[in-house]
This record gives structure tokens, sequence and C-alpha cells, in this order.
């Protein structure tokens, strides 16, 4: 409200020192109809801004004003010397009142009803009693704000950052000339005052973000009427401040989303009643920064985006082919409402017309180094999020080098910088695509020489990755061979010829003085991606579903087996790898078991103790237990697409997929889990109560019953057990819910209780043992 | 309406330029090549802090084969809100011009006849009169690319 209210005051202010000619004119030539006229608009506009503030003074007066002079306009009155010098008084007086608005001074209490009075036909002629040339002149100098024209602004803006480039020049024409310290201390003094300078014009440039939401709320109540549906608007975070270039920037982007929002997603009131919802729909638009960027999201509640209707439309007009279209996930399928000419309503509508939108959005977005991100969930909604750069002008930078060139990239994009000589980084060749593994990450890999045709550094091996996350989705790593500082760097934007090539983002010169290159983090992965075959519009779709490829997909690890077969498996049952002698491999209790970290593990992935020095082992889990899988290396990490071709029959082997061109059998954990015993697993789940303390029981069943894969515990109240083995000449303890029974006699015969097996019958009580493993495990 | 006409040597000619549309004639310090970008567009140059788009006139023309490879003489030229500068292989003169530009009498050759509307009488002789915009727009998308 304050801010309007200064806006008020400012511009009837500007009304006021405008009209002050004519005001004089008029007086002069009281039948001159256009200054008449003037006069009257100036009224006019003053009553009309009075509505929305609470001004009675100002309203009463601008309102007399205007009725008397509108009878002048339609020839009922003419315009007399009383009526001239009373609408003088009354546009004085409400100078006076604003001046007063402003300082917060306590208003002239004179009584307006005489000045109104004066303007009826036929009044006596208002007499000035107080002088308004000195208000004037006070309001003046109260005025602590003035208004620029925007164009002056970018002009010091500009001027700044040639002021930023000749200092670094000079700079630099220091460094090489003998040194003078006077010089150098000036030198300095200039640097600090232009820094000084360049920052607070930065900030003159900086504009709070209501400006953009200022006209929402109008906007929103508009179409809402037009369509009759219910929106309720939520703003917040106008506070937020942003370089006035990027608002000027995001305010179509941001109309259309909100146009988008209420007419196809907030449903109408009856749709929402039905669907459980308010009858009022919610728009929600945000903004905040996070670090140097501006987040701004539009948040409806309506009927979210329908992935699968995109997908269908997406294939009806041919932009996606049906085999893309099964290998997209959830958020690439919703991140098809980007697409040219995928619109989701059936019918076109006047507010947002027809497939024109979210694709025009996105390019204007990206286009200020911006991105739009898409969140959905059918029938609850859609979330819009857009990030922009504070500012468009001095960006911090990174200064690189390819091919003996140097290039800057943009901070913001940068993720991390790393060594290729480091230990946590891989490179790797498949196929035509470079893929650089980094801490067990796989990220596609670019050489910035290669893409811009550069010779390549053959010399050095030592070269420096740098992991961006450009402005538009997925990370990459891009390969350099040297880093050499962070700058704050003045970026003009490139001529067009330059910009054509796509792969800069502008120009800037560094403190050398040369020209430099600002590379263009997205332009350059999808540069590259068409490169590597892969189509823009597959990779803008992967963009918007932002790390989906890499990271949603289960990974698989690659290895080679003992045989010498290609095999695979789901990386998440992989605990861990670990080299172990054959020694700890031996044929035991009927099957392949290893002995490791004080456990025995069931042995698979070969049929007998391999003949080698070192035997390479998967640590298998079920969260459970765990296994042991016998291999020869690692082949590879790689996301889990394409086909599986199931196995004939049932085994060790799920079936076989195609990765990298190549036949992999897909290990089955659970069928390995499933037929390997599961002892580790077992002794977890199968628990067996007994009493302990009987000399029989320790040391002659106990060692049965847990070869046989049972924990013991000691049988009493309240313990949870599969089995409980009591003696047949003791009262039988209360049973574990759900535990069978086991009693034991010491004698041969039976005595009258038939139910008990004699303690040496081993086949009978294996068979009792056995009957309830086989229950558990099936159980 | 030309008043003043800077004369040039370019691929081997003596060619007329509108003297209001050249900013200044430098002698190019270093080049920074801008890799992917059409051929024309030989790289980037700094003139007094300020980023100079340089321009290959002779690719601008097709007539790479008459390049003066090495020269750093070149014609800096503002259009559309950047700077460009052309490199030329010697400025020779600004003279007055003598009258309009009248229309060509014969073909000026392939590559000219893209970058130049007609013919301006300077001093003694009838020259070429180049559009620098022409040269700065380069040879059409399909032979650029």
């Amino acid at each position: 409200m304050d801010e309007l209210i200064n806006d008020f005051i400012a511009e009837t202010r500007d009304m006021l020192e405008a009209l002050g000619g004519e005001i004089v004119a008029w007086e002069a030539a009281p039948g001159d109809r256009a200054r008449l006229d003037e006069i009257f608009r100036f009224v006019h506009t003053v009553k009309g801004n009075c509505g929305f503030f609470d001004l009675p003074r100002l309203e009463a007066l601008s309102h007399a004003a205007e009725d008397a002079l509108a009878e002048v306009r339609s020839g009922k009155r003419g315009a007399d010397a009383a009526l001239v010098s009373g609408v003088l008084a009354v546009i004085d007086r409400i100078g006076e009142l604003v001046h007063a608005l402003e300082t917060g001074e306590s208003l002239a209490s004179e009584d307006d009803g005489l000045l109104i009075e004066s303007l009826k036909p036929g009044a006596a002629p208002f007499v000035e009693v107080t002088s308004s040339d000195v208000a004037i002149g006070d309001a003046r100098k109260a005025q602590r704000s003035i208004r620029l024209s925007v164009d002056l602004l970018d002009r010091m803006m500009s001027g700044v950052s040639d002021a930023v480039l000749a200092r670094n020049e000079l700079s630099r024409r220091l460094r090489d000339a003998p040194t003078d310290l006077a010089v150098e201390a000036a030198f300095d003094r200039v640097s600090a005052c232009i820094a000084e300078i360049r920052d607070a014009i930065t900030r003159t440039r900086m504009q709070r973000i209501d400006n953009l939401f200022a006209a929402l709320p109008r906007m929103v109540r508009d179409i809402a009427s037009e369509l009759d549906k219910h929106v309720r608007l939520e703003v917040d975070g106008g506070d937020v401040e942003l370089d006035r270039e990027m608002i000027e920037m995001i305010r179509d982007p941001l109309t259309h989303m909100v146009r988008n929002a209420i007419d196809h997603g907030i449903e109408p009131a009856e749709a929402r009643s039905a669907a459980g919802k308010e009858a009022a729909g919610t728009l929600k638009v945000c903004a905040r920064q996070s670090g140097n960027q501006i987040l701004i999201e539009v948040v409806d509640d309506g009927r979210g985006i329908d992935g699968d209707k995109l997908v269908k439309k997406a294939l009806a007009s041919g932009v996606l082919t049906p085999e893309r279209a099964e290998r997209l996930s959830q958020a690439q399928k919703i991140g098809l409402i980007f697409e040219a000419g995928l619109s989701t309503a059936q019918e076109v509508t006047a507010i947002s017309g027809r497939g024109v939108g979210m694709d025009v959005v996105r390019a204007n977005i990206e286009r200020i180094g911006g991105l739009v991100e898409v969140d959905s969930k059918l029938g609850h909604g859609v979330r819009f999020t857009i990030r922009v750069p504070l500012t468009l002008t001095i960006i911090p930078a990174l200064t690189v080098s390819a091919g003996g060139q140097i290039f800057a990239i943009p901070r913001a994009a940068i993720d991390e910088i790393l060594r290729t000589s480091g230990s946590a980084v891989k490179l790797e060749t498949i196929g035509d695509s470079c893929i650089a593994t980094i801490r067990g990450r796989r990220v596609p890999l670019i050489t910035l020489t290669d893409l811009l045709g550069l010779p390549r550094n053959k010399g050095g091996k030592d070269q420096t990755i740098i992991l961006l996350k450009p402005a538009g989705g997925d990370v990459y790593a891009l390969l350099l061979d040297g880093v050499f500082d962070h700058e704050e760097l003045v970026v003009k934007p490139a001529a067009p010829a330059i910009m054509a090539a796509g792969l800069y983002a502008g120009t800037t010169l560094a403190d050398d003085g040369r020209p430099v290159l600002l590379l263009d983090p997205s332009g350059i992965a999808s540069k590259a991606a068409i490169a590597e075959q892969e189509t823009d519009r597959e990779h803008r779709v992967a963009e918007t579903a932002k790390k989906a490829r890499v990271e949603e997909h289960a990974q698989l690890l690659v290895f080679r087996g003992l045989d010498g077969g290609r095999r695979a498996v789901r990386l998440a049952v992989v605990e861990r790898i670990e080299d172990i002698s054959p020694d700890a491999i031996q044929f035991t209790a009927g099957r392949l078991r290893v002995a490791i970290d004080g456990a025995i593990l069931p042995m698979a992935g070969c049929t007998e103790a391999p003949d080698r020095e070192k035997i390479r082992i998967l640590r298998l889990s079920d969260g459970l237990g765990e296994l042991a899988y016998a291999f020869d290396s690692v082949i590879d990490i790689v996301p889990l697409a394409g086909k599986l071709r199931r196995s004939r029959t049932a085994g060790e082997i799920a079936g076989v997929i195609l990765i990298n061109g190549e036949q992999v059998e897909l290990v089955d954990p659970h069928w390995l889990f499933a037929h390997c015993d599961a002892v580790t697993a077992g002794e977890a789940r199968r628990v067996c109560a007994m009493p302990l303390g009987d000399p029989w029981m320790d040391n002659m069943l106990r060692p049965l019953v847990e070869s046989l894969g049972y924990e013991v515990i000691e049988a009493g109240e309240g313990v949870e057990a599969d089995l409980l083995v009591a003696s047949a000449d003791t009262p039988l303890p209360a049973a574990p819910p759900g535990a069978q029974v086991l009693r034991l006699r010491a004698t041969p015969e039976p005595a009258d209780d038939s139910d008990t097996i004699y303690r040496y019958d081993r086949a009978a009580l294996l068979d009792a043992l056995g009957a309830s493993e086989k229950a558990s495990n099936h159980g | 309406m030309v008043d003043l006409l800077l004369i040039v040597r370019l691929a081997g000619r003596r060619v007329a330029l509108p003297a209001a549309d050249v900013e200044a004639v430098v002698e190019l310090e270093g080049l920074t090549p801008v890799p992917g970008t059409a051929d024309h567009v030989a790289g980037l140059s700094a003139l007094r802090s300020r980023v100079l788009t340089v321009i290959d006139s002779w690719s601008a023309l097709g007539l790479e084969d008459q390049a003066a490879i090495g020269s750093t003489e070149a014609i800096v030229v503002p259009s559309g809100g950047h700077t460009y500068a052309l490199l030329v292989e010697q400025v020779e003169d600004v003279v007055e011009s003598k009258g309009k530009p009248v229309p060509f009498k014969a073909s000026p050759g392939p590559g000219w006849s893209r970058v130049s509307s007609g013919m301006v009488e300077a001093g003694d002789d009838l020259l070429l009169l180049v559009d620098p915009h022409a040269l700065i727009a380069g040879p059409p998308l399909e032979e650029a690319a």
C-alpha cells in the first residue's frame, strides 16, 4: 500500500508540475478548450486515484472541480473568472494536500467546503489565503526520490560496465609499467570508486518483484470471471528484488503461466466439488531468492497435467516415437508440456489459445539463462518453477582454457571442479560417447576442444573436469585443459553471428584485455547432444525431467562371471565387493559356502572352489540375509534400460538384456536367495526356544538345532520363537504364539502322551525340525 | 546520398564505403577465434575495452582465396547495436563523392553483387560502393553452413 501511495504522490506531483504552464495559460484564456481538457483530465485522474485510497478531502476537492469543469466542457457554463480562480485554488489545495501526505505533516486545516462552494455557479470568487508558491517550493525540497527514465539507467549501467573494463585495461598496463607507488595508490582509489558506483547502479536497477505481481490480482479476477471460475490468488515474496531487465523478461512468461493455470488447470466449481475440492481454486504465486537465483513458483490446485494424455498427443503429432514414449518416466511425460503444439485442453479457448504457450514460455526463460521446471500430480494440481539469475550484466565466472584459448563459464552453472588425475574420476569411452564416473555417479562427458573443433591438448594428461548443471537440466562433465581464476565479468551480448553458434552466452574482456567468450552451458549440452545423435527433443525432455534419466533408473552392476560370461545384477542388492582367498570357500554341509567376517555365507556363481589366488565376491543382501556371488571382474555400472528377455526356465538367471550392444545375463537375486537356503537370513528369522542349562539340551540337541539354521534362545515367558522345544517330563511352558511345539521324552517308549518324540529318534526329530524349516521358508 | 567515401583495398580491388558508416580505422591487436561460428566471423578483438567482432571480409564476399592472410588493418563499423571490425588489405583515403551512386553497367563479379548496390564516382575513378552491413551479414546461410 505504501508503495502505491508513493506512486500516487509522485504521479500527482508530476502532473501538477506539468500543469503549471497550462493553468497560467488557461487563466489568460478561459475559453481555450485544449487547456480546459488538460486540467479536466488532471482533476479526473486525481479523483479516480483517490478512490483507491482513503483520502476524502482530495476526493471531494477533485470531484467538485471535475463537476464544475464538466459543465464548462458541455457548454452549460461559461468559464468565468470566479470559476477559473476557484479551480486554480482547488488545484493548489490538491498540491498542498499531496505535499502534506508525502511529508506526513498534519494537513492544513482550512475548510475545503469554502473552496468547493466557490466553484458553484454564482459563488463569490475565492480569495486565497495561503501562498501556494511556498507550499510547492517546500514540496520540492522535501522530495527524496526522483523519477528517472529507464533508458538513462541503462546508459549509466553500460557506462559503468565500460568503466570497469577500462579499469581492467589500466590495471593491465600498470602491471607492465614500472611500479610507482603513488600511481598505484591512486589507481586503487579509482578501482574502489568504480566498484562502489557499480554496486550502487546495480542496485538502482533492482526492482521489487512486486512490480510484476501487482498486476496479478486484477488479471486473475478478470480471467476467472470470464471463465466463470472461482480462483483465490495468494501472492508471496513481493519484496524479492530482481534486475529490472529480468522483471521485464519474466513478465510475459509469468502472465502466460497464470492464464494457463486458471484456464487449463483450475476446474469449474462443479467439477471441483465433485472431486471433493473446495469450490474456489487456489493459485499461488511466490518468489524467493536462493543463492544468486530467484525462484518464482506458480502453483495451482487444479486438475494437474495428464502425462499419458500428453504422450498420446505427442505420438499423434509425431513429436514422439513409440519407442521413446515407452521409455519416458512420469516426469518426462509431464515435461512434454513444453513441447511445441501440445496443449492439454481439448478446446481452444480465448484465454490461452492453442498450444502456443509453454514452449514459448520455456524459450523465453531460457533465453535469459533461466529455466522452467514442472511438477504435477494428476488431480492435485501443477507446480511450475521458474529459476532466473539475479542479474544479466555482471556475473561471477570461472576462466578456463581449452585448446590454447580462454573461455569463461558462469559460476552459477558449476557444480564441482575435479582433476582427471584424481582417484574420484574415471573416464571411459563407450561407443562414440564418453562417460565420466565421478564417485560412482555416471555423467556424460563433453570434451570442449572436440566440440569446438580446437586442437586437443596432447601433452598434459592432467586435465580438469567441470561438472556443470546448466540452466535447463542434466548434469554433465566438461573436459578442459585447465582452470585459471574466478572473476567477476562484465558480460556483453555477442554479435548475432556469434550467438548463432549456440555455444556462447556473450563476450567479455579478461583482465589482460583479451576478449573472452562466455560459454553457454545449456548450449554446449544441446550441441553435444546433437553430436551424439541424440535428438534435441529427447534431450530437452530429459532436461525437464531433470536427472530422471540418470538417477531414476535402477543401476546395474555389469560384471564378468567366473565362466567368462557377462552378467549383471541390480546394484542395490550388492552390499560390497570383497577379495577372498579360495581357502575360505568349501563344500560343506551339502553346498558351497564361504567363511567371511566370522559368518558362513552360501556361495553362488560357481560350483566348486575356483582354482585361483584371489576370488572376488559380490556380497548380496536382501536386507536381512547375505550370500556371496563369485565373479571375475567388474565391467561397468549402467542404468537399467531396455527390454529384458526372460529365461525359458526359472533359475539363477532372470533373463538377458542388451547393454552397450552386448548380451548381458541379468542375475535374479530373488531366486538366489530363495534357493541358497538363505542360511544367514534363516538364522535371523527362525528362532528355537529351549530350556537352557539342561546338559543334554545344551550339548546334544542345541548343536543339532543350530546346524539346521535356528537361532537358539532360552525358553520363557513372552519369548517369541518359531519352535519351542521342551522336555516331556517338565510341565509345558507357555508356547509363543504361532510356534511349533516339540516335546521330547527320554525313553523310547512313548508315555501316555503320544505327542512326544524320543530324543534319539533322529529321523523323527529331523523331520519335525525340517518341517518347521519348510513351513517358515514358505511362509 | 553519400558525402564522404572511405577508399579501401579489398580482395585486390579498390572499393568505396560510406564514411558515415565507419567509426574508425584501426590496427587490430590480437584476435580471439570464435570456434563454431560462420566462416566470415574471424574472431574477437578488443578496442579500448570494447569487444569487436572481427569480420573476415574475404570470406564474407565468398573470395577466401584472395584473402590477405595476417592483415590487421580493419575498419570499425557499428551495426545493429554491436561493433564490428572489417578486415581489409589496406585503407587508402577518404574522398568526397562526386555524385549519387549509379547502378552497375556490368556485373561487378561474384560475391560483390551481394554487398554492393552500385558504383560511385570518387576522385577520378568509378568505384564499387560497398555496404559494410552486407559484409557483416556474411554470405547467405546455406553458403555459410
